[in-house]
């Protein structure tokens, strides 16, 4: 927090295409975001500046505002300069993903645990994880060393080995990097940095072993004990071997920090510090998920333990491919209430890869992007579920989530029962023609058990709020909420299976003044919409049938507040794990039936759901 | 706000074309600016580091890491041969002497006594960088490479696979509009670059790599072609370390496309002359497309083809303005611009976009969104 009161910000993000700013100001006791602007990213020719961007970016804000903010190429800071309240700003931060982010090679001992939290430690700061290397990672001793020379990081984190435990593995590892005799990504004139984070016995033989060959740094051991993890020292190196040594090689870069009244911060680590400001702040459990071009970042936090993972190569543009490569076919069009011919579906798909700004013209076409965000979400939340994990020889209680799960190490943080938001953003979510088609894209990626809340990213200023948090939070909370969120409502997932047709639970809503309840039975396979507006609440009662569990047991009645939304609340019946009819003509009248439930999409024809016409519990997953 | 305006692909009769052409690690340049070169021509070498080998001695010998120095024979820095003794014990009968041999001839980089392991080093690999173009050398970067400069035809394609290569180009259709089949390709072709219409397919491309053709550009080909031709699906458009046999060069897209008129007109006018070609694809920040280079005698001018306006700042699209519709319902059709309102205009997905009209060849008129269309550029 700084001791001098802030009144207007204006932040911005560097991202490999779009520069986006943001101004803040206080008005009365709020923090508000006002206006924005953006411009293409100037970091590649003909500028290879990136203050081009940034600045141009600022003086859209400048035309729609009418403050001044720029002397010619210079942020007028403070905000009030020569007694103007409208000319400057009190300070100027930034965050970074231009030129492909920040990206690292990771490696540990043993896979599944200082590996593991190495690259924990490293997706927590921003990074994208090139590889993972481990004495037993399967790879022989030449095909390690030739892995990490073709690799060309931003950066290695070392890590291996308890305090006090054996040093031969960390040392080994060490020495097949000083072997690879590493290069950094961008320029050939200046040695590699690298962290070391391992077993404090081992630091002098490292130092021996990388002090020439690396720009080595050594901080504290991020797993000092089996039982604990210490990623906060290693992260804090990350983020400050980021601003010295790669980010100064960014053309521009040197001068964009000179501005900037706050350290500049990769894209993703400010969105993950925004998530865990407020899920802290709030006292809930959240997931988060930026589906981009390229890549799928998913932020989770769970009981107050933040974990990101990104999915390289999922994603809606450039990765669409690989999507489809992961996902398979048959998962894709489950989700498309229509066939199609493969090879023109595959084609399609291959036609967005290539020309990746194109935008659907048409609604089929809409559907197969949505069809094919849902497999990327799912994917990718597969992918987090698989790292978000506590660490081994640690006690875990089991709870209903992990019945529907299998885990590859330790047992995942991530428990559906127990989230209470999903935070959507990119623009697949952020600028869906219909707000709930994005909740549909979420609900079905995700399948929430019990109840949810879910919203979006407005126009993606998560990156801007994280690094803002680290000089206001309480700015940085208030646009948050009031800016930066989109709710669009409350999904009441009853966790169980059963016929189509059959009961799943009663219902009684109760809203606010004076609205008049409404009753019902939620049968297997329908959904519901209920509107409720943003900023109301209604009490949702429901009894559950003998086998539905809403999170307190089966059969067991739950009452709970749900918070409304642009959508409002869906009541969604069809079952969890989610039910699919797996014969193609009742799985194409089901999606209609439940796109029609919701309003989902502009009337074509409806047909109607038959009652156990669904083909019973028969599933495609 | 940012432009919606899609920048085209090249296709141009006549540019100046400059490479950067750098070496993987620093090492020596071999040409001086101002010096004439071909694409065979080897600009710059550099050595790669030798293949690393680990040997773990104290396992094979049966000793703590610790005393390793009392048993090698062969010290850091060292240069040995295989066969060669590394390490050994010394037992009072000799009988039961343990040695552990090179595997391989190089040098010893490390001896370990905390993980007992030896690091073993193959001599360095030269690698050697051609020119690419036939042209000039531009620039020398002292120790990394060059800058080669030719003037040349220049189109550039939408997705490619396979690396740089170079030879004749031949086209092999009468229309942009013919498929390029299996018939089509015969002994004649081996070491040619064979331009085709509208569509290859795999009978036609195994065909293709059986006659040893170099280089194939083509209108569009099928997702699943494409696949069976790498033996794995393509996740990423990332692409030009491909070992197919031959270099590929899509100028439209996925599936059955014409080629564009103007693109078949100038290749078909270079029928018989010298391309270097490059399938590397990159469909990200730092976009590198497919491109096809023809370079040209000085003063030499294609006739027929009108030299456009490629690599200078343009305006943003004006009515008039040839363009591509690169998106389905009208993906791969030629129009004109004859409609720019300024407002943003719902479509039927009821997303609110800017738009544009285009009259196509046929006199049809559609509505479609900026983001899908492609100005063809000169």
């Amino acid at each position: 927090m700084t001791a001098d009161p802030l009144r207007t910000i204006v932040a911005t993000d560097c991202g490999s295409t779009t520069t986006k700013a943001i101004l803040i100001e206080k008005v009365g006791d709020e923090y508000r975001q006002t206006f924005r602007g953006e411009a293409p990213t100037t970091v590649e020719a003909p500028f290879e500046d990136v203050t081009r961007g940034v600045l141009n970016a600022i003086a859209e804000i400048e035309d729609l505002s009418g403050r001044k903010i720029l002397d010619g190429e210079k942020i007028i800071t403070p905000s009030g300069a020569g007694g103007d309240p409208k000319v400057g700003v009190d300070i100027y931060i930034s965050t970074s993903s231009a030129g492909g982010g920040l990206q690292m090679m990771v490696a540990g001992v043993v896979q599944s645990m200082t590996a593991e939290s190495a690259q924990r430690c490293a997706l927590g700061a921003g990074a994208i994880v090139m590889d993972v290397l481990a004495s037993n990672d399967g790879r022989l001793p030449h095909e390690k060393i030739e892995r990490i020379r073709s690799l060309r990081p931003d950066m290695i984190l070392l890590s291996g080995g308890t305090d006090g435990g054996t040093v031969t593995h960390v040392v080994e590892m060490a020495e097949y990097i000083a072997a690879a005799e590493p290069r950094p990504r961008l320029g050939m004139s200046y040695n590699l940095p690298l962290i070391y984070a391992g077993n404090k016995d081992a630091r002098a033989r490292i130092s021996e072993i990388l002090g020439k060959k690396t720009a080595l740094t050594i901080t504290e051991n991020l797993r000092p004990v089996l039982e604990k993890e210490n990623l906060g020292p290693a992260r804090a190196k990350i983020h400050d071997l980021f601003l010295e040594h790669v980010m100064a090689q960014a053309p521009g870069y040197k001068k964009l920090i000179s501005w900037a009244g706050a350290p500049i911060m990769p894209t993703p680590a400010a969105v993950g510090l925004i998530m865990e400001t407020i899920a802290k702040k709030q006292g809930i459990n959240l997931i988060g998920v930026d589906i981009g071009g390229a890549t799928t970042d998913v932020f989770s936090v769970f009981h107050g333990i933040f974990n990101r993972t990104v999915s390289a190569n999922l994603g809606m543009s450039y990765s669409i491919s690989n999507v489809l490569a992961e996902a398979t076919l048959d998962n894709i069009m489950r989700w498309v209430p229509f066939s199609i011919d493969e090879q023109d579906l595959r084609n399609r798909i291959k036609n967005k890869m290539i020309r990746p700004t194109t935008v659907p013209q048409t609604l089929d076409e809409l559907q197969i992007e949505q069809a094919i965000a849902r497999e990327a979400l799912r994917l990718a939340l597969i992918h987090h579920k698989s790292l978000a994990t506590g660490l081994k020889g640690v006690q875990q209680e089991r709870s209903i989530s992990d019945v529907f799960e299998q885990k590859a190490s330790g047992e995942t943080l991530v428990d559906m029962l127990q989230l209470d938001l999903i935070v959507g953003s990119g623009g697949i979510l952020s600028h869906a023609p219909r707000r709930v088609q994005s909740l549909l894209m979420m609900v079905d990626a995700y399948e929430p058990f019990g109840f949810t809340e879910l919203a979006v990213d407005s126009i993606f200023m998560m990156p801007h709020l994280g690094v803002l948090s680290t000089v206001n939070e309480q700015a940085a909370t208030d646009v948050f909420v009031r800016d930066c969120l989109i709710q669009l409502g409350t999904c009441v997932a009853p966790i169980g299976q059963g016929a189509w047709g059959e009961r799943c639970a009663d219902y009684t809503i109760t809203f606010p003044s004076g609205r008049e309840l409404v009753k019902g039975t939620l049968a297997f396979g329908e959904v519901r919409l209920f509107p409720l507006a943003v900023g109301e609440e209604a009490t949702v009662s429901m009894i559950p049938a003998r086998s539905v569990d809403l999170g307190e047991g089966k059969g067991v009645p739950v009452e709970r507040r749900a918070r409304g939304g642009v959508v409002g609340v869906v009541l969604d019946g069809r079952g969890r794990p989610l039910q699919l009819p797996t014969k193609a003509e009742e799985r194409v009248r089901a999606l209609k039936h439940w796109h029609a439930s919701l309003n989902l999409y502009p009337p074509t024809h409806t047909l109607p759901l038959e009652g156990g016409g669904m083909g019973g519990g028969g599933t495609s997953r | 706000m940012a432009h919606t305006y899609t920048p085209g692909l090249a296709v141009t009769p006549r540019t100046v074309v400059s490479k950067k052409r750098i070496l993987p690690l620093s090492g020596t340049v071999l040409v001086e600016a101002g010096e004439a070169v071909t694409s065979a021509t080897v600009v710059a070498r550099a050595e790669l580091p030798g293949k690393v080998h680990v040997v773990n001695l104290v396992n094979q010998l049966g000793i703590l890491p610790e005393d390793l120095p009392d048993y090698v024979i062969k010290r850091e820095g060292d240069r040995i041969q295989q066969g060669d003794v590394l390490a050994e014990t010394k037992p009072f009968i000799k009988w039961f002497k343990t040695e552990v041999r090179s595997p391989i001839i190089g040098t010893v980089e490390t001896i370990s006594t905390t993980t007992g392991q030896i690091i073993l080093r193959e001599p360095p690999r030269p690698v050697e960088l051609f020119a690419y173009l036939d042209g000039t050398v531009a620039e020398v970067l002292p120790g990394q490479g060059v800058r080669v400069e030719t003037t040349c035809a220049f189109i550039q394609g939408i997705f490619g696979i396979g690396g740089e290569t170079w030879g004749t180009l031949a086209v092999g259709v009468a229309s942009p509009e013919d498929d390029v089949t299996a018939a089509h390709f015969t002994s004649a072709h081996a070491g040619k670059i064979v331009v085709g219409g509208a569509f290859v397919g795999a009978e036609a491309l195994a065909r293709a790599k059986a006659v040893g053709v170099r280089g194939i550009v083509v209108g569009g080909m099928h997702d699943k072609d494409l696949r069976a031709l790498l033996g794995y699906d393509l996740g990423v458009a990332i692409t030009g370390t491909e070992t197919v046999g031959f270099t590929l060069v899509l100028t439209e897209g996925f599936g059955r496309i014409p080629m564009a008129h103007r693109t078949f007109e100038l290749l078909r006018k270079l029928d018989g002359r010298k391309a270097s070609i490059s399938g590397a694809t990159q469909i990200r920040a730092g976009v590198i497309r497919p491109e096809i280079i023809v370079p040209l005698a000085p003063g030499e001018q294609i006739q027929g083809i009108e030299t456009g306006q490629w690599g200078k700042a343009r305006g943003g699209i004006k009515i008039g303005d040839p363009v591509r519709v690169i998106r389905a319902p009208f993906f791969g059709r030629i129009g004109q611009v004859v409609g720019l309102p300024s407002d943003l205009q719902m479509i039927p997905t009821e997303s609110c976009v800017r738009v544009m009209e285009v009259q196509f060849t046929d006199g049809s008129r559609a509505v479609i969104p900026r983001a899908n269309i492609e100005v063809i550029e000169g």
